[in-house]
């Protein structure tokens, strides 16, 4: 396995009085996607929130390329390289498909050959690139929100459920492009509860259950395991399958 | 989902009738005038109420376009607004009363060098002291609302009682420069000269305004902002700065528009800004949060239908933008241009 990129040791994480994430210990190999799987309410996005610095961990340490996120705001998080698609895409519908893609990669201007490339995985971009983005449709939102993720190179990428509420067809389009993005091996931390694009894009898997990592390996182990499967996500998978 | 050709190709296009109901906001002003002029009969005295109530909405608007980006952008209910536009008309009156030898002269050149350093003070005045009320006061309370609105409050009041230790507690008169009087007379309707400098300044501070906002970098982060604050910080901007500075140019803008308001009344006092407020708070809500463009036709609806209301029923005038406010926000609850919050 390939030396840890992002490091989780016994987070913690309130919300209001909730005690959501309760002692979080994940390893995210460098240039690797690794998938974190899990039910509803096991903690996921809040993990992903609180790396990316949205909430704050109450104990524990976050340790990402040798810095320690702990401290951090979430600004300077970006700014080490750490893109975030989050589960409600953050797209700005008022903004046109080109303003969202400008303002994410901040002070650069967009690069020609990097655009031509996520256009290529996204051709539906190219044609609605002066539209509010606001007139996309659910699947064409998501695209762009990757899309914005990937539109400069990114050490970490991290994507909150891509595939929620899409079509077969739009899962299969970012399956595909997900793949591509791999192969630039950009280090990638994605939840999702669709097992069969986990199956199709994992490396390496994590599972959640009540605010803890429960189980960590390979995706292959994982997916090859029926009894495990069963046994460390239960409903959810029969549910999404 | 809808179909995958949708997902992957093409937009469906929404009926006409939908359309037009997207851009009507933009015709209600014109809409609003034509029915002035029918309702009012001669067409000189709809003119010059039209001239009147454009210069009273543009005012307004300088006024009101800083408190829509505050509310929409950092979502605070900032009633401490109306301190600024006190404070920035004692500190233009100050200046102006100062350079009477300009302001009677009767020079054009003298008087609006007068004039434009008057709005000068007023902005850095009123940008410096709305610098400082967003360190002090509203930053302790961002996300609590009912805060807000209490120490906001506070401020104003300390802000007015400030102006009365500085500047006295009597109301001062503030006659306008000698260039700046009087009216001519196109056809039979009468322009004062004031109210046609008040339309062009106006107009001139929402065109910049709008192309800030939509050519630039800067204007970029702010929309982005007032629809998704955090998903601004996760792209790696620091929205907090960008807080700072719409508060404070919001702050200057509301500055300049109370030295506009008092050469506009002629007389300036302490609670101005706070009798101000009411009628800056209901364009805010009519134009919808965050929206400039909703704002600015927000104040024109407000500054024409008190003006057409004062001359048809007078007894209604007072009434008539709460009225006009229940209207519109019976048929848009959002206000007519709210900015999108994602």
């Amino acid at each position: 396995m390939a030396e840890p990129l992002l490091r989780l040791s016994g987070v913690h994480t309130h919300i209001g009085r909730y005690h959501i994430l309760q002692g979080v210990d994940l390893v995210v190999p460098e240039g690797e996607l690794t998938m974190l799987l899990g039910r509803n309410g096991a903690g996921k996005t809040t993990t992903l929130r609180t790396i990316m610095g949205l909430w704050r961990a109450s104990a524990g340490t976050l340790e990402f390329a040798g810095n320690d996120l702990g401290p951090l705001a979430t600004p300077d998080i970006a700014r080490l390289g750490v893109g975030y698609v989050p589960e409600n895409m953050g797209v700005f519908a008022g903004l046109t498909v080109r303003e969202n893609m400008t303002l994410a990669a901040r002070e650069r201007v967009l690069d020609r050959a990097r655009l031509d490339w996520i256009f290529s995985l996204f051709p539906a971009l190219t044609k609605f690139w002066a539209l509010p983005a606001g007139h996309l449709s659910g699947g064409q939102k998501q695209m762009l929100s990757i899309a914005r993720a990937m539109i400069e190179p990114r050490r970490l990428i991290l994507i909150d459920e891509p595939s929620k509420g899409l079509a077969p067809a739009i899962v299969d389009a970012l399956i595909q492009a997900m793949l591509e993005l791999k192969r630039t091996a950009t280090t990638i931390l994605m939840v999702e509860q669709n097992f069969r694009m986990a199956q199709a894009l994992g490396d390496s898997v994590a599972v959640m259950d009540d605010g803890r990592v429960v189980h960590s390996g390979r995706m292959a182990a994982l997916a090859a395991d029926s009894a495990l499967q069963a046994r460390l996500l239960g409903l959810s998978l029969g549910a999404h399958q | 989902m809808s179909g995958d050709t949708a997902e992957t190709g093409s937009i469906p296009v929404p009926p006409l009738k939908e359309r037009l109901l997207a851009r009507l906001p933009y015709w209600i002003v014109p809409a609003l005038a034509l029915a002035g002029l029918v309702l009012i009969g001669d067409p000189s005295t709809w003119g010059t109420l039209t001239l009147a109530g454009l210069a009273m909405g543009m005012l307004i608007f300088i006024m009101a376009s800083g408190l829509t980006l505050v509310f929409g952008l950092m979502d605070v209910l900032n009633f401490g607004h109306g301190a600024f536009i006190s404070i920035g008309a004692f500190v233009g009156a100050s200046v102006l009363l100062a350079l009477g030898g300009w302001t009677g002269s009767g020079s054009a050149v003298l008087t609006l060098a007068a004039v434009l350093l008057a709005i000068a003070a007023a902005m850095v005045a009123t940008g410096g002291i709305g610098w400082f009320f967003e360190r002090v006061i509203v930053k302790p309370v961002y996300g609590a609302h009912l805060k807000q609105i209490l120490v906001t409050m506070g401020g104003l009041i300390v802000a007015e009682e400030l102006i009365h230790l500085i500047w006295g507690p009597n109301q001062i008169p503030l006659p306008r420069p000698e260039m700046l009087k009087g009216s001519s007379v196109l056809g039979d309707v009468v322009i004062e000269r004031y109210r046609l400098l008040a339309v062009v300044l106006g107009a001139v501070i929402f065109a910049a305004l709008r192309w800030a906002l939509v050519s630039t970098k800067l204007g970029l982060l702010i929309r982005a902002g007032v629809e998704n604050g955090e998903m601004v910080e996760a792209l790696g901007y620091r929205i907090r700065r960008l807080f700072v500075l719409v508060f404070v140019a919001g702050s200057a803008l509301a500055g300049l528009g109370g030295v506009m308001w008092g050469l506009y009344d002629e007389i300036i006092t302490a609670q101005m800004g706070l009798n101000i407020l009411v009628l800056v708070f209901i364009v805010v809500i009519i134009g919808g949060l965050g929206s400039v463009e909703g704002c600015f036709i927000g104040a024109l609806l407000v500054g024409l239908m008190a003006n057409y209301t004062g001359f048809l029923a007078p007894k209604v005038a007072l009434g008539s933008n709460i009225l006009l406010m229940i209207v519109i926000l019976m048929w848009r609850p959002r206000g007519l241009l709210p900015a999108g919050k994602g």
